[in-house]
């Protein structure tokens, strides 16, 4: 066991993937020398070599590419791409070939490769470098999207993708990267993706978030505890393919819904999981499900961020509006 | 034509004032009054000045992430100097002293840098675009405004700007690609800062130089010294002259160096030797620049004192405005998105306006 914050872990886990599986190469712009802008490849050039960690010239969708070529080929890449804002020239390769190339051949070629990005807002910075890519990315079938919320889920998360047979999108909540520390151990373990973990048990209402906003809910819990509301509390932690079974299963139990997340609202992971649980639950139903989400807009520059962004006291209002249908 | 003598496969730069401000191409400077040398010469004494500024509010937390421009600034005003008022400018997002040149108040930077929106408008008649943060996505905007000239008929010309490690991505080789094929007027600048955050230039691409990307084009290209303040001018001035003719794009790789960091968030002690950096800061183009105009006997080093020191307190008297009225009203998040606002955007709003009066009582 070691104490880690979340970006600490990502690099552990690394490591360690890198020390066990040969085939496992890492890279990305700033990634070999440097060991990354936020730091998570430090060391890992050093360790094992400027063939298995290095940097690359600034083309996400040369990142990409390269990525599907070397999984087909025998290696598992893991790609950085340096903010989830900058992933957009390669989503040509991920909309049409990382995500199709198992479909594509019958089987015949999958590719076992992981893209880990910086994802989210919050963190007061420039333009693209706040963006929430869950809607996007969540809609393309073939894909897996996945982020911890925690140290501890960051390394069992990132070694399950690592290990997948099948693309990964690793979104990084760089808000947390840095917010606390927690005992990680250091030797093998895995949490399965496409598994939502129950925070809290509670019986008044079901909250389903994920990444950053898991830890702003929390403390809306403390609020809404202290006015006597029992929540129960889900991180996805999978984002695609979702848990329904698990959400579905807590709303019959308590009845109410609410879904929070940083991407804007309309078209977003809340729609999704609204018409699951109306799917699933209706008849169970005592307030009409609902999201909490981002405004239908561009996400703002840092000085009007705090105005995107909800914090616990937004979070409680909307919550406590559920309960009291 | 300075393209011809200095095309990309010859090997050679085009430099006419060398590090001590001595001119050793007489026969290349362009024709500027030392006055009107001076003038520029100011405009990049405002950038160091500006930048200074900025890194001084940044470490006392009031400014967020900046990019600073130090040793970039020949590179920058003497590109945008041999532009017209009426022409095209295109940034990338490292461009201060090309953006003061230009007539974009200070305020508006600092705005940008501040994490204020209003930081990329510009006032009526300043044909600027926007700071383009995605790497290499401005140069197909640059290549649209000069296609639009052509097919309207006007003489503008664009200048659009990318740093060294812009020129790998597809965005940037595509543009030049579309350029050729449209013969559009438009002039490349590579801000070749030998860096792309921690990636050094040699690892950007095994090409010499990085001019050498016009000839695949088919388009003229040029090397320069980017911190000789009038070989960036000449070169500019050449490539837009014949872009205004109907002689089509040209590539400039303007040969200088970060002296300073990425932004901010980063520490180039990481990734370069502080013995790189002592070699080029004899090479600064203010310096050069501060030395011939001492000989020409239009300034003196108390002139540049005092002027320096009279544009730091005027950029932290405008700074101190942005702080005081750079917060965003909240209508702001919601009314640029479109037009009209949409019915569900409109609600969003409201419902947000209902809980902050919910949370003030
Ligand atoms: C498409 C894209 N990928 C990554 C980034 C992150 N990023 C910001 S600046 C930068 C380096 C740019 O280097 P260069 O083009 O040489 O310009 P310089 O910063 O040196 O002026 C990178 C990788 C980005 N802004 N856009």
């Amino acid at each position: 066991m070691a104490l880690m914050n979340l970006i600490g872990a990502i690099n552990h886990t690394l490591d360690y993937e890198m020390g066990r599986d040969e085939s496992v190469v890492v890279f990305g712009e700033d990634v070999g020398l440097e060991g990354g802008v936020f730091r998570a490849t430090v060391g890992l050039q050093e360790k094992y070599g400027a063939k298995r960690c290095f940097d690359t010239p600034i083309a996400e969708a040369a990142i990409v590419g390269t990525a599907v070529g070397m999984a087909i080929n025998g290696l598992k890449p893991v790609a950085e791409i340096q903010f989830s804002g900058f992933a957009y020239p390669a989503f040509n390769q991920i909309i049409s070939h990382v995500a199709r190339m198992r479909n594509r051949t019958r089987g015949q070629r999958n590719l076992p490769l992981v893209i880990r990005m910086p994802h989210g807002g919050g963190i007061k910075a420039l333009e693209h470098h706040s963006e929430s890519l869950d809607t996007l990315l969540g809609h393309i079938p073939g894909l897996k999207v996945v982020t911890p919320s925690t140290p501890y889920d960051a390394k069992g998360l990132l070694l399950s993708a690592i290990r997948d047979e099948d693309p990964v999108i690793f979104l990084e909540p760089s808000k947390i990267y840095r917010a606390f520390r927690q005992e990680v151990p250091e030797d093998d373990y895995t949490i399965p993706l496409g598994k939502a973990k129950v925070l809290k048990q509670g019986t008044d209402v079901t909250v389903v978030t994920w990444g950053a906003y898991v830890h702003e809910v929390l403390k809306a819990d403390k609020i809404l505890q202290e006015e006597g509301i029992n929540a129960e509390i889900i991180d996805l932690r999978t984002i695609s393919p979702i848990d329904g079974e698990t959400i579905i299963d807590s709303v019959q139990k308590t009845g109410r819904f609410v879904v929070i997340h940083e991407a804007a609202k309309s078209f977003g992971p809340g729609a999704e999981l609204i018409a699951l649980v109306n799917e699933g639950a209706f008849l169970y139903l005592e307030a009409p499900p609902t999201r909490l989400a981002g405004f239908d807009v561009t996400i703002p520059l840092p000085r009007g961020e705090h105005h995107y962004f909800l914090d616990a006291d937004r979070m409680a209002a909307g919550i406590r509006k559920v309960v009291r249908y | 034509m300075l393209v011809e003598q200095y095309g990309p496969l010859k090997g050679q730069m085009l430099q006419i004032m060398d590090e001590t401000g001595f001119i050793v191409q007489p026969d290349l400077v362009p024709d500027l009054s030392d006055e009107e040398w001076l003038e520029l010469y100011k405009t990049m004494l405002r950038t160091r000045t500006a930048d200074m500024k900025a890194l001084q509010l940044q470490r006392q937390g009031r400014m967020l992430t900046y990019a600073p421009n130090t040793g970039q600034e020949a590179a920058q005003v003497g590109s945008a100097a041999a532009m017209e008022k009426n022409d095209w400018h295109v940034p990338a997002f490292r461009e201060l002293g090309a953006w003061l040149h230009r007539g974009v108040p200070l305020e508006t930077v600092y705005l940008y840098w501040y994490g204020n929106e209003y930081g990329s408008k510009f006032p009526e008649g300043v044909k600027n675009l926007p700071i383009a943060v995605p790497i290499g996505s401005q140069l197909a905007h640059g290549v649209g405004l000069a296609m639009a000239s052509n097919i309207k008929g006007e003489r503008d010309v664009t200048v659009a700007y990318i740093g060294d490690g812009g020129t790998s991505i597809g965005d940037f080789s595509e543009a030049l690609n579309f350029a050729g094929v449209f013969e559009a007027p438009i002039v490349f600048i590579i801000q070749n800062n030998q860096y792309a955050i921690s990636v050094a230039r040699h690892k950007q691409t095994k090409a010499e130089t990085l001019v050498q990307k016009a000839v695949a084009a088919g388009i003229p290209g040029i090397l320069v010294d980017g911190n000789d303040l009038m070989a960036m001018y000449a070169a500019t001035k050449d490539a837009i002259d014949r872009a205004r003719q109907g002689g089509g794009p040209t590539l400039i790789e303007a040969y200088t160096y970060r002296l300073g960091a990425h932004t901010t968030s980063d520490d180039p002690t990481k990734y370069r030797e502080d013995s790189e950096v002592e070699k080029w800061k004899p090479k600064d183009p203010i310096k050069r620049m501060k030395a011939y105009l001492i000989s020409r006997g239009v300034w003196s080093e108390e002139q540049d004192e005092a002027f320096q020191e009279e544009y730091g307190e005027y950029a932290l008297e405008v700074f101190r405005k942005v702080e005081a009225e750079g917060e965003p009203k909240v209508e702001d998040l919601f009314k640029y998105t479109y037009k009209e606002m949409p019915a569900h955007i409109r609600e969003q709003y409201e419902e947000y306006l209902e809980y902050l009066e919910g949370k003030v009582e």
